[in-house]
């Protein structure tokens, strides 16, 4: 973590923490902000993968899955204590991602993007088909709400549980950034054969951070089950990856905050947008590409950029 | 004193039908400065990739202290103490001029994903030893003031010096320097040549691929005469220039600054 990074987190901190106050302890709201957190988890190992590895993955939505699937099969059907399960699905999808990693990011640009994108349907694939374990396309049901001595872990309690994840998560990204190994990275970014040149052995540190984005992923999945506590294959598919990939561009790939911003942003609009019932996906899209088109980099970044203008 | 750093034996390399090194044998001797010239497309920045593994050769043996470099990647051959900079910069543009030298400590260090996230106390303590260095290498070069902007911002002569700082951080035996002087003005070549003069004091032996021949003549113990990929010339740079091959070679080509 570097300095610059400290009041934004304690921002982030203190308005999570008095959030269910804000909201009157509204369960709609609470349970908006804890989507937000269980996508930003995702996204902030995206933007690890994407803004500073400079690799592309359109399969994450499996690594959610995994984790998801890992608490949901090994606490109904197997009543394995969930915090087992969460490391279950942990080991599960660090595995999986290493497997997958060591080839596929010998490849670059599109055809990373196609591995993945392949890797993320056999997995959708795999959920759907494996019935007696998954419950195939009609679902998983009854997955436990966490308890937690004694408490059982749900509405504004199970908003700090995500949102520590999220916090500690972001500061151990954060704390990679600024780092030998987060320097390696940006130096790959910067000029791959340089940084060859230098002694990084590129494509492992790509595999290190494609791992440790997969279990980001587990991680919220794991949460996410155990929040909705009915999980189908539906919410892991491509779709769902290829919104996670939007999240981290909109925001700005090239920072753990944009990231972080983009999740908010995805996540809120369409809340914000129910109001126009038929109008909502084409308001949706449309502000999608003004965005884009005017901030190439992101939203925080383009924001910044403004800023700056002003000032001078 | 005589002690060999590094020994080519039959290195070739094809491009297709072109024959970028053909048959090249030679021999670099610690704590020296050997330079190597020639027109351009005579082979020189291939010779440096070769070297230092960012393309295979096609036949023949570089051995390194002893050790064969063939087949080896270039992170590895970093790791064994051979550094370079590029003729057309290859800084990091994306970090600052400080990170671009910490970068160069990275195979100095260990701190690996984990030590790093957690921050755990060995960390901390590499990562203060790494910035201490990368400083010591930056007011090395002269560039101790401009260590917070980003690499890309600085003029292009200050950009060849970060490359240098940066090769430097890997603590190498062997420096390759491809084009220092390429862009400088006469005032800054004149106190590139004392920087490479002090870098060898420090025990680090230098390859320099340069067409200001002043500068090569003034610094070179040895220089290599490439042309079309083939060695036509070796020997002290008082040789060199009475050389009728090499003369013949730049004749009608160039004879001072590229």
């Amino acid at each position: 973590m570097g300095k610059k990074d400290f009041y934004p987190l304690l921002f982030v901190f203190l308005i999570i923490a008095i959030f269910p106050w804000l909201v009157g302890g509204n369960e709609y709201y609470i349970s908006i902000l804890i989507f937000l957190g269980i996508n930003g988890i995702i996204t902030m190992g995206l933007s690890l993968l994407m803004g500073y590895a400079g690799q592309i993955s359109l399969g994450h939505a499996g690594f959610f899955g995994l984790g998801a699937y890992s608490s949901g099969i090994l606490t109904t059907q197997y009543s394995i204590h969930p915090l087992a399960a969460f490391f279950a699905g942990i080991f599960l999808s660090a595995i999986i991602a290493f497997l997958v990693g060591k080839p596929t990011l010998r490849l670059k640009g599109h055809y990373m993007a196609v591995a993945t994108l392949g890797f993320g349907e056999i997995l959708f694939i795999v959920f759907n088909e494996l019935s007696p374990l998954t419950g195939g396309p009609s679902g998983l049901s009854g997955i436990p709400i966490l308890t937690f001595m004694g408490y059982s872990l749900e509405g504004a309690r199970y908003l700090y549980l995500v949102w520590g994840f999220v916090i500690l998560l972001l500061l151990f990204s954060l704390n990679v950034i600024n780092s030998r190994v987060g320097r390696a990275l940006r130096a790959v970014h910067g000029s791959e054969i340089a940084a060859n040149a230098m002694g990084v052995d590129a494509s492992r540190y790509k595999v290190q951070v494609f791992v440790l984005s997969a279990v980001y992923a587990s991680i919220a999945g794991s949460l996410y089950a155990h929040f909705v506590t009915f999980i189908s294959p539906s919410s892991f598919s491509l779709m769902f990856s290829i919104l996670l990939l939007m999240m981290v561009v909109v925001g700005g790939a090239e920072t753990i905050w944009g990231a972080l911003l983009g999740a908010m942003v995805l996540t809120l609009l369409p809340e914000y947008l129910r109001g126009l019932e038929d109008f909502e996906v084409l308001a949706y899209g449309g502000i999608l590409m003004v965005v884009l088109l005017f901030m190439p980099q992101g939203i925080l970044l383009g924001v910044r950029k403004l800023f700056e203008k002003k000032r001078n | 004193m005589n002690e060999r750093i590094l020994q080519v034996e039959g290195l070739q390399k094809s491009f297709g039908g072109l024959r970028a090194i053909d048959l090249l044998d030679f021999t670099v001797v610690k704590d020296g400065v050997k330079s190597v010239i020639g027109p351009n497309g005579a082979g020189k920045t291939t010779l440096f990739n070769l070297i230092t593994g960012i393309i295979p050769p096609t036949g023949g043996v570089l051995q390194f202290a002893g050790r064969s470099l063939n087949g080896l990647k270039p992170h590895t051959i970093a790791r064994l103490g051979i550094s370079r900079t590029f003729q057309n910069l290859e800084l990091f543009g994306n970090m600052t001029v400080l990170e671009n030298v910490m970068v160069g400590r990275h195979i100095q260090t260990v701190s690996g994903l984990f030590s790093a996230g957690l921050r755990l106390p060995g960390m901390r303590k590499e990562e203060r030893e790494i910035k201490e260095k990368a400083w010591e290498e930056l007011q090395f070069m002269g560039l101790e003031e401009k260590g917070a902007m980003k690499a890309s911002a600085l003029p292009l002569g200050e950009q060849k010096l970060l490359e240098i700082a940066r090769a430097l951080a890997t603590q190498p035996k062997l420096l390759l320097l491809d084009e220092p002087a390429s862009g400088l003005n006469m005032r800054e070549t004149g106190k590139l040549s004392e920087t490479i003069l002090r870098i060898r004091e420090r025990g680090i032996t230098i390859m320099l691929v340069e067409h200001d021949m002043s500068l090569v003549m003034e610094i070179s113990d040895e220089v290599l005469v490439l042309n079309y990929g083939k060695k036509i010339a070796e020997g002290a740079p008082r040789d060199i220039q009475r050389n009728p091959e090499v003369i013949a070679a730049y004749l009608g080509e160039e004879t001072g600054n590229a």
